[in-house]
């Protein structure tokens, strides 16, 4: 499977750069702020289905975010912390939680890239191990 | 597309300091990813970004500082993680402690006004009728969208800082006139009198309408000569807690609504919108949801999100009439008030009678409360919604009445045929 996607925000590196990962397709929107561990990565909400996985290191495919005016503040104590997703794809740009990202770049992080992927096509990529290179999603799972 | 005036651009390359292009670029960042295609002017801003959720938080606030920032309009702040007053104490570990406390210094050093309550619109910053703001906190956005009449749509963390030292704000959502118009009619008029009236009814109520109208603006009616501002606090609080409320509209109560076809842009506009008759169960319902724990166990008792008014913490004297709570009993206030109850000997009074005040923070996002298990009294629908995830403690919602009458009694007593 291979499918472009408009660049919401770029990572670091060259534009060649290629972000490798499992993709952690979340079958519910999430509040980052109450809902991840900012020092860990851990999904932590209580009634969040996929509590108890780990978005660290992962191509995380959030179906919607809710809630809190906080959440950028999560997103950047976990790239601070080593602990971010290797990417993050959404359906729509949300200004509360990628400013986590904005900002982390302007302290001179390194942060992961973010993209523009429906929910549909982030339900054809759950669990598959992908390569991302600019707009560029690739599946590297054998069919 | 955006567009950048030449000013704006110079400020983003540096040209007013390292602090102020930092500023200006995640305004502007901001701005492109939501589509705006300028910046406009603000005329003040709340910031809710002080509250320490780890050390990024404080270095990039130390930054801002370090590159010479200072805001350019009236900026209150938000609660932090610490009582500088030092009405109660905060269990926090010494590094949090600190960084903490170097967060809240910097955002002081800033030039924000350390108001540190969420509540800024009753420690007088209140913007006029139809000005662009930038203002953080869920409900703070809600009020000064609501009952202000202010135009702002929800700022994030650091976005806010970054508007109030840039002077302006991405221009979309609720600073456009047509996206203020409501768009669904809340009929309450067939609910009783009596439950209208009462305190109790209004965080239902805005429980009832986040989880019902979400981010879609509503006009409600049959609410006229019942809404006091208080209660408007508490209603838009609550529906901010439970959905993405950032504006509705009050028909015969607040400025955008002097009637029902002005509030949703004319007859036509009136005529198209969705039409919710609410009824007793939906409000019974809505409730019964603001309690999570069974029997009548209260361990503590929380007041004051938002923060407490100073008519508020007269009612609780009121109504404690001089006796003592037999179990903790928080009440969260800003430091504006607690400069008025000192003046005036109410503070030593409730003291003695057993409230402890918080006062610059709240027992929901810093470790305040004695114990993290047990049950938890309040009558706000704010609390109620957070404190099981913040806390650990369940939660029983009653009037600020049923809560002084629980803390007496040490166990819940509650008027439950108002819901009847």
């Amino acid at each position: 499977m291979e499918l472009t996607a408009d660049i919401l925000l770029p990572g670091d590196g060259a534009d060649n750069a290629v972000v490798e990962g499992d993709v952690l397709a979340l079958t519910a929107p999430i509040s980052f702020w109450g809902g991840v561990d900012p020092k860990t990565g851990t999904i932590i909400d209580a009634r969040h289905p996929e509590r108890g996985q780990n978005i660290a290191g992962r191509v995380l495919a959030l179906p919607g975010t809710i809630g809190s005016s906080s959440a950028s503040a999560v997103l950047l104590e976990l790239v601070h912390a080593g602990r971010a997703p290797a990417a993050i794809l959404m359906p729509e740009p949300d200004a509360i939680l990628l400013l986590g990202l904005v900002v982390a770049r302007e302290m001179g992080w390194a942060i992961p890239p973010a993209l523009r992927v429906s929910a549909q096509d982030q339900r054809g990529l759950a669990g598959q191990q992908v390569e991302i290179e600019g707009g560029m999603i690739r599946s590297r799972t054998a069919a | 597309m955006l567009t950048l005036t030449p000013e704006q651009q110079a400020a983003a390359a540096g040209e007013h300091g390292r602090g102020s292009a930092i500023a200006m670029r995640i305004v502007a960042e901001a701005a492109r990813l939501m589509g705006a295609p300028r910046l406009i002017p603000v005329a003040s801003a709340h910031i809710d970004g002080a509250l320490y959720h780890g050390d990024s938080g404080t270095l990039f606030a130390e930054a801002l500082v370090d590159g010479g920032a200072s805001v350019q309009v009236e900026a209150t702040l938000n609660v932090g993680a610490l009582d500088l007053v030092g009405c109660s104490r905060v269990r926090l570990q010494p590094h949090e402690r600190e960084m903490a406390k170097r967060m809240m210094r910097a955002y002081e050093a800033l030039g924000c006004s350390p108001t540190w309550t969420c509540a800024p619109y009753q420690a007088g910053h209140r913007p006029a009728v139809g000005s662009d703001v930038a203002w953080g906190e869920s409900n703070a956005v809600v009020f000064c969208n609501s009952v202000l009449g202010a135009r702002t749509n929800r700022y994030g963390d650091f976005l806010d800082i970054a508007c109030a030292i840039a002077g302006v704000a991405p221009d979309y959502g609720l600073h456009r006139p047509e996206n203020r118009r409501a768009a669904v009619v809340v009929d309450v008029s067939g609910l009783s009198p009596k439950l209208r009236a009462s305190e109790a009814f209004w965080p239902v109520f805005g429980t009832w309408y986040g989880l019902t109208l979400g981010s879609e603006i509503g006009v409600v009616t049959g609410l006229e000569g019942l809404a006091t501002e208080d209660r408007l606090k508490a209603m838009g609080a609550a529906s901010a807690s439970s959905g993405g409320v950032g504006l509705f509209h009050v028909a015969g109560v607040t400025p955008e609504a002097p009637d029902l076809a002005t509030a949703c842009g004319g007859a036509d506009g009136l005529a198209q919108c969705k039409r919710i008759v609410v009824t007793g169960p939906m409000m019974r319902a809505a409730s019964a949801r603001l309690s999570t724990a069974e029997g009548d166990a209260v361990d503590a008792i929380a007041i004051g999100s938002p923060h407490l008014s100073a008519d508020e913490v007269a009612e609780l004297d009121r109504l404690l009439d001089g006796r003592r709570v037999a179990v903790p009993f928080y009440a969260c206030t800003g430091r504006h008030v607690i400069r008025a109850i000192e003046a005036d000997g109410s503070r030593a009074r409730l003291e003695r009678q057993g409230i402890t005040f918080v006062a610059d923070t709240c027992v929901v996002v810093t470790p305040i409360l004695e114990r993290t298990d047990g049950v938890l009294m309040t009558n706000s629908g704010k609390f109620a919604h957070y404190a099981p995830g913040n806390t650990g403690l369940a939660v029983q919602y009653g009037a600020l009445a049923d809560c002084v009458e629980s803390a007496v009694a040490g166990r819940l007593v509650r008027e439950e045929r108002l819901w009847s």
